[in-house]
């Protein structure tokens, strides 16, 4: 059986009286598109810096590629590159500079160089390479800490909300980079608040939730799991009638959602409304996506 | 992991990146961090010695001036070895940037190495800097140019560890200044860079014996003058038990991760 990417084996994390992060396992196959969902303060930051090492965890076992994080730290973060959520910088180096020092810190020399230049152009760095860090706009520094955390050409790479404030035209660059990065073999590890962005890319995510993982499936399971349609009725002041309570996802100021089967329910709905005299102001048919998933299981916080 | 050539090759890569990151950190700016300390330290020894030489005399046969130059230039060495790793890492760590080093295979020896090696490298060239340009105004004897050296190198080795603590510590900026400003400088001009202990009431001689900073002056200046108030033997060991002591707190710190990693 192939070594797992990452291996998260009951891992608690306390700051204090906070229980950040209660009892995580997760398992994640080498050459997997991973998402980790939830909302802020649910702990996938803290677990991400358990992983890079950048905290301690209280209690548990965390692996990369079967090194442990805490004893055998260096051969893991051999095989991390991890893509921080701020925008950070070194203010005195130019873009190469620094990429060539983050390779070196990991013992990299002049035969990565031209790893280094494809990182580069392929992030649409290249005129940007002799410019000082302090000067690139935020997208570019967006960029350039990508780059960064690839420049020792690790095997897992982990990002944490990459695309929080960056443009369009720069997120549809980066994915595709970053696809390839994954079809090249590399384990993607993605956190994220654009489910969208979960929904197309990753093949399997987990979302957590105040500290502990709440689901963990293949996307296209998990959508398959909620894939009923709704059934979105904005009916004024009236009542929903009681023979389709049954269906009610929720409703409130008079707007309610009906998970649907199949189809038929709708006529079914209509008529059970027309012979309660009901009247529909507005009705809207609507997809299920992650959204709905994570809003059913993280919602109601 | 097992220890293999390879892993010494890729850790000396790793130590050496750093280093050299470090000192070019300090070199891009070196109009602030070796110019300016030069011209600072050049400024005291115009007043001083315009002031004092003829009034003041030290030791036999060697006039004030003289006998000021190696105080001026352990005082500047000092405090650039000092103000290199404790702004490297205070400015690291406000930044942000700290990261990118924190999330490498480089162990906290490694780290303290590479941030060491660049603060006595600053040292250094700012004491040299001072020297070269010193020597075109004063003669200055060279007697022990083995004890210069080593009391240049511990002197600057002692401060920059010292710098590692103080910007792991530090927070925030003016933390860091607050060394500089109620540690570093009182404990520099209470060492007798300006005069010798000797000249001191008892009280003050027996209170200046418990400043490192003494030793590190006093031992220097033994090295241009073949004389001093104490022994460069026991300067020598002060000096040396002083840089145990905090490099085996730094690494203590190092190890801990404390401030660093949560």
């Amino acid at each position: 059986m192939a070594i797992p990417a990452i291996q998260i084996e009951q891992v608690h994390k306390r700051f204090g009286t906070l229980h950040a992060l209660k009892g995580i396992n997760l398992t994640v196959k080498q050459g997997e598109f991973f998402g980790l969902l939830g909302p802020n303060g649910a702990g996938k930051s803290t677990l991400i810096n358990i992983l890079a090492g950048l905290l301690r965890p209280t209690s548990g076992k965390i692996s990369v590629i079967g090194h442990d994080v805490v004893e055998a730290y260096q051969a893991a973060r051999m095989a991390l590159g991890v893509v921080p959520q701020e925008l950070v910088f070194d203010p005195f180096f130019n873009v190469r500079e620094m990429l060539r020092f983050q390779a070196g810190y990991f013992g990299r020399g002049k035969e990565n160089d031209a790893w280094v230049d494809e990182v580069i152009e392929s992030l649409g760095l290249t005129d940007k390479a002799h410019t000082n860090m302090r000067k690139l706009s935020g997208g570019m520094k967006r960029r350039a800490l990508i780059a960064q955390a690839l420049a020792h050409k690790p095997p897992v790479i982990v990002l944490d909300e990459p695309t929080a404030g960056v443009d369009v035209e720069l997120r549809q660059l980066m994915w595709e980079f970053i696809k390839k990065l994954n079809r090249d073999g590399h384990t993607i590890i993605l956190t994220t608040h654009y489910l969208e962005e979960a929904e197309t890319l990753c093949s399997r995510v987990a979302m957590m939730k105040q500290g502990e993982i709440v689901a963990l499936d293949s996307t296209v399971n998990l959508l398959n799991k909620f894939a009923g349609k709704n059934l979105r009725l904005q009916l004024g002041r009236a009542s929903l009638p009681a023979s389709l309570l049954p269906m009610l996802k929720h409703g409130e100021n008079g707007v309610f959602t009906l998970a649907l089967n199949e189809l038929s329910q709708i006529e079914f709905a209509l008529a059970e409304l027309r012979k309660a005299n009901v009247t529909v102001e507005d009705m809207q048919l609507i997809e299920a996506d992650l959204e709905d998933v994570f809003l059913s299981l993280v919602g109601g916080t | 992991m097992s220890v293999t050539p390879k892993l010494i090759a890729q850790e000396w890569r790793g130590t050496y990146t750093l280093f050299k990151k470090e000192v070019l950190r300090f070199w891009r700016v070196a109009f602030q961090t070796i110019a300016s300390p030069v011209l600072t330290a050049l400024l005291y020894l115009l007043i001083f010695s315009h002031v004092l030489e003829g009034h003041v005399q030290v030791y036999k046969d060697v006039p004030y001036t003289a006998f000021l130059i190696p105080g001026l230039i352990m005082m500047s060495l000092l405090q650039n070895a000092f103000a290199n790793s404790s702004s490297s890492l205070v400015q690291s760590k406000v930044m942000g940037n700290i990261i990118f080093v924190l999330l490498t295979p480089l162990t906290y020896l490694q780290f303290f190495i590479a941030f060491l090696a660049a603060s006595i490298i600053r040292g250094l060239m700012v004491g040299l800097s001072i020297y070269l340009v010193a020597i075109w105004f004063v003669d200055l004897p060279v007697t022990h140019l083995g004890w210069i050296l080593a009391f240049a190198f511990l002197g600057s080795a002692l401060l920059g560890t010292f710098g590692i603590i103080a910007g792991i510590w530090s927070d925030k900026f003016d933390q860091m200044a607050a060394f500089q400003n109620f540690v570093i400088m009182p404990l520099t001009f209470l060492s007798g860079v300006f005069y010798s202990i000797h000249s001191l009431p008892t009280f003050w001689q027996i209170v200046s014996k418990f400043n490192p900073f003494f030793y590190m002056i006093d031992g220097f200046r033994y090295g241009f003058f073949g004389k001093g108030d104490i022994s460069p033997w026991i300067s020598l060991t002060v000096v040396t038990a002083f840089l145990l002591a905090l490099a085996w707190l730094a690494l203590k710190m190092l190890k801990s991760g404390y401030k660093l990693r949560g």
